[in-house]
């Protein structure tokens, strides 16, 4: 069945693109949630996944992002039915697909495999690679649809290895397309790409996921492109998912330090709650950590506001000086002293410039997060 | 495949006091270890030319590589018995050498070169080219940007090939090295002619002269120990290879070193191998057909044994390839004990010589299965027993350079493991069961002993009219079989060489 759960995702335009009916050709199967419960993967001694819990919402696409080495690869291949789990149920709506004495071949899961490597057959050209994907009897002009749809059809016929990176797996991403699978899998989909090819790929992959109305899961160690492609990020630290979320509340909320320290910058001020509110060396701050006593204020170097001349928020600023200063076009990131000797860092917009010396007042403007002291 | 092996061992086994006694004397210790000394030294040589030769035509600026590539690969096509016929017909004693220099020095007699110097450089010269091949072939296919990324560390470029290029090149030359440790061990024509004292020439001495089925078989069982202790030690070494490339890599051409200075002792080396190896065998068959024709030679007999050499090889050739790759697939795809086991046992078959399996056949059929004594399909079966690993080690090189994310790619998209087989991994590996296919071809249309004992009385191949003709020392009626044989086997070189 063909679900055209079509979404615009925004004011993206490719060119040439704007103009494709690429509704019918992005039609996936009926999108499912998957779930993994409690899954649990060795492999000799080393525990790779352990007790992971996971949802991707139908539709959704989920970042499992980590750092390398934390098993996001393994939980992928343990999905697509590469792997078998020691633990747990893998399910895709109310079918289950590993679990107590049961498991699914790959080939009968109807989840697509994204290879980082594209795994393209090197011996059929791009319009034989879509096409060995359609279903058996499958409708032929599908081909052309969905190459148009990834902006490939003038390239039907050449090979593999005449392809640049990122046709390469576009074509990857059409072949999984073209077995109309209820979810798609990408492993570190970008990595292979270069920076400026990595951004317009990254922008289209996401359109043509949504277009395609497919649930899919990538994996990712860039914070970046998790934060900016997915609708949901699980980040992953030694085989576990730590914590799930909007990309926004991962990054404004960050369940521990560690979570806040791996998706960007974070500053970690000592602090004190108590009475509804968190004390801190930048002021106290009107919010109820729900405990009482020694605690962690985490923000982000934006939401650390400054000013040269007096603000409406005098009362709660302190004085800084800008000891130094990293200039990055868009945006700088100050280093900033404050008066009592800690260091603390401000993003601010690219204009207008400070200079080392500058002496400015300091507040916080944003989310906070207050955990209790990591033991 | 482990029918001539298990049947050695019972053959030893019921006799086992009798066949103790009979080679546990210092004879057995003197041929063991003459055997052995050959071995090394053939492969040590072997491989120092072959890499040599594979680096140079594949990867440097060599003046006219194409053809240098042929010629180097070309001494394939020799058996080592036309080799070491044309060689003692012409550095012997009394050679052909010596009547030239006869005439104006009155040079009376050349040194002897019969004995190990003798079987040493003719193994040599007609045995590299299993290691070139392969190793030729890993140099093309290599990803230039890891040699670029050690020339970008600053290294040079003889530390880049030691340190980037030749850990990749270890399987294929390792794999080759056994191939020729195994020739070596198992020839019987080169040793025989060399009048080179070795296993397999007791061997058959001995069948010929008493039926003396204990004593040969112990012989055979201690050769057969000796040839699994060199797949042993290449099957540990192997372990810990991965040989997966990690990314896609660059579709480009590889890279080619320019000789600059070298380029003269690059031609020189290139010329003296070809001389050797291909020139001086063929000056002497064409000289000795000349003499030939001078005669009246029989050629119904010549086109008849012509016939049955391809019909025989071909059918080996065929048989190897299908049977080659379930056993690739196991071993590369499903690595294992069980792997490991079907894997070794079709290699048992190889470090079985074929005079040894032929001997194991004779006597299977005579006991056990009159029937198929004496017919076409127990040669093609003790030849699809001897070339199997031919045929699967081509293929587990061709097989090991696809990602096996490109398998599971197509299983994600539905197809099942068979389907897979059928749509993505075959059509990947043509080209390589091609190779193997012809690698057996070839080397069953030059095989010797095996052919001798078994082919039913009256087939006579090539190989058995060269034999006999020049046992009894007819080189002249050698020639133009050999010629022919020659002839016959060059054009399949051409599947073995890179199209590029």
């Amino acid at each position: 069945m063909r679900v055209a759960s079509v979404r615009r995702s925004g004011p993206v335009t490719i060119p040439g693109m704007e103009t494709a009916d690429t509704t019918r050709a992005a039609a996936a199967a009926a999108a499912e949630p998957i779930d993994c419960a409690a899954v649990g993967k060795r492999f000799g001694e080393v525990v790779a996944v352990d007790s992971l819990h996971l949802r991707a919402d139908p539709g959704k696409i989920t970042a499992l992002l980590g750092p390398s080495g934390c098993g996001k690869t393994t939980t992928l291949r343990l999905i697509a039915g590469f792997e078998r789990p020691d633990a747990g149920t893998i399910a895709l709506g109310d079918r289950v697909l590993s679990g107590p004495g049961r498991f699914v071949p790959p080939e009968r899961r109807r989840i697509g495999l994204v290879f980082q490597d594209y795994a393209l057959f090197p011996n059929r050209d791009v319009a034989g690679n879509v096409a060995y994907a359609l279903p058996r009897g499958g409708d032929r002009s599908r081909v052309g649809e969905l190459l148009e749809l990834v902006g490939l059809e003038a390239a039907a016929d050449r090979h593999p290895h005449e392809l640049s990176g990122g046709q390469q797996q576009r074509v990857a991403l059409a072949r999984a397309l073209a077995a109309e699978p209820a979810a798609i899998l990408l492993d570190e989909p970008f990595s292979n790409l270069d920076a400026t090819l990595r951004d317009r790929m990254r922008r289209e992959v996401r359109r043509i996921l949504a277009e395609a109305g497919a649930t899919s899961i990538f994996v990712t160690h860039d914070q970046e492109e998790a934060l900016s492609i997915a609708d949901a990020v699980a980040v992953m630290r030694d085989g576990r998912v730590v914590q799930t979320g909007a990309p926004e509340e991962v990054y404004e909320r960050p369940a521990s330090r560690w979570v806040a320290e791996f998706l960007g910058e974070a500053e970690v001020l000592p602090g004190t709650a108590g009475g509804g509110a968190v004390e801190c060396p930048l002021g106290t701050l009107a919010l109820d950590p729900g405990f009482e006593g020694p605690a962690e204020v985490i923000l982000r170097p934006e939401a650390i506001a400054v000013s040269a001349g007096p603000t409406p928020r005098d009362a709660e600023a302190r004085r800084a000086t800008v000891v130094d200063r990293d200039f990055y076009g868009h945006d700088q990131l100050l280093h900033l002293a404050l008066d009592s000797g800690l260091r603390v860092r401000s993003r601010q917009p690219g204009f207008p410039a400070w200079h080392s010396g500058d002496h400015l007042r300091v507040w916080v403007d944003g989310p906070v997060t207050v955990l209790p002291p990591a033991q | 495949m482990l029918l001539p092996a298990a049947y050695l061992t019972i053959t030893v086994a019921d006799a086992f006091g009798e066949a103790v006694d009979s080679v546990a004397n210092s004879r057995t210790a003197a041929l063991a270890a003459r055997s052995v000394a050959l071995a090394a030294a053939v492969t040590a040589a072997a491989t120092a030319i072959a890499v040599t030769l594979a680096w140079l035509t594949a990867r440097t600026d060599l003046p006219a590589r194409r053809a240098w590539t042929v010629a180097a690969a070309l001494p394939l096509v020799v058996p080592s018995y036309i080799g070491a016929y044309a060689f003692l017909s012409a550095f012997g004693a009394a050679g052909l050498l010596r009547d030239i220099l006869q005439g104006p020095l009155g040079v009376e007699r050349l040194p002897d070169i019969t004995g190990f110097f003798g079987a040493w450089l003719v193994l040599t010269l007609f045995t590299y080219p299993l290691v070139l091949l392969p190793v030729r072939a890993v140099l093309r296919g290599l990803d230039p940007q890891l040699e670029e990324a050690a020339l970008g560390l600053g290294r040079s470029e003889w530390q880049t090939f030691r340190t980037v290029v030749l850990p990749q090149l270890l399987p294929a030359i390792g794999a080759g090295a056994v191939l020729v440790a195994l020739y070596v061990l198992h020839d019987f024509g080169a040793v025989s002619i060399m009048r080179f004292d070795s296993f397999t020439r007791e061997i058959y001495n001995v069948y010929r002269a008493s039926f003396d089925r204990t004593y040969a078989a112990s012989l055979g069982a201690i050769l057969v120990a000796l040839m699994v202790v060199v797949l042993w030690l290449e099957g540990r070494a192997r372990r810990g290879l991965v040989l997966h490339r990690s990314g896609p890599g660059a579709a480009r051409e590889p890279r080619l070193v320019r000789l600059g200075r070298w380029r003269p002792a690059a031609i020189a080396f290139c010329a003296l191998i070809a001389t050797f190896a291909l020139v001086v065998p063929t000056a002497v068959l064409v000289y000795w057909s000349l003499q030939s024709f001078a005669g009246s030679p029989q050629w119904g007999e010549i086109v008849a044994a012509a016939g049955s050499s391809l019909l025989v090889s071909g059918l080996a050739a065929l048989a190897a390839a299908l049977c080659a790759v379930p056993v690739a697939l196991l071993a590369v795809r499903h690595p294992g004990r069980f792997a490991n086991v079907v894997e070794r046992a079709g290699h048992t078959g190889y470090a079985l010589p074929g005079i040894v399996v032929a001997l194991a056949l004779v006597f299977f059929a005579t006991r056990v299965a009159p029937g198929v004594y004496q017919t076409l399909g127990l040669l093609v079966f003790a030849f699809l027993v001897l070339f199997l690993p031919l045929a699967s080690g081509s293929l587990r090189s061709s097989l090991a350079q696809i990602s096996p994310n490109v398998e599971e790619a197509a299983r994600s998209l539905g197809r099942s493991p068979v389907r897979v087989l059928a749509t993505v991994t075959v059509p990947l590996i043509a080209g390589g069961t091609l190779a193997g296919g012809a690698l057996v071809f070839l080397t069953a249309i030059k095989e010797l002993p095996a052919t001798l004992i078994l082919a039913p009385t009256g087939f006579e191949t090539l190989a058995t009219e060269i034999w006999s003709a020049t046992s009894v020392g007819f080189f002249e009626r050698g020639a133009i079989p050999s010629l022919v044989l020659l002839a016959v086997s060059a054009p399949s070189l051409w599947l073995l060489l890179d199209r590029r």
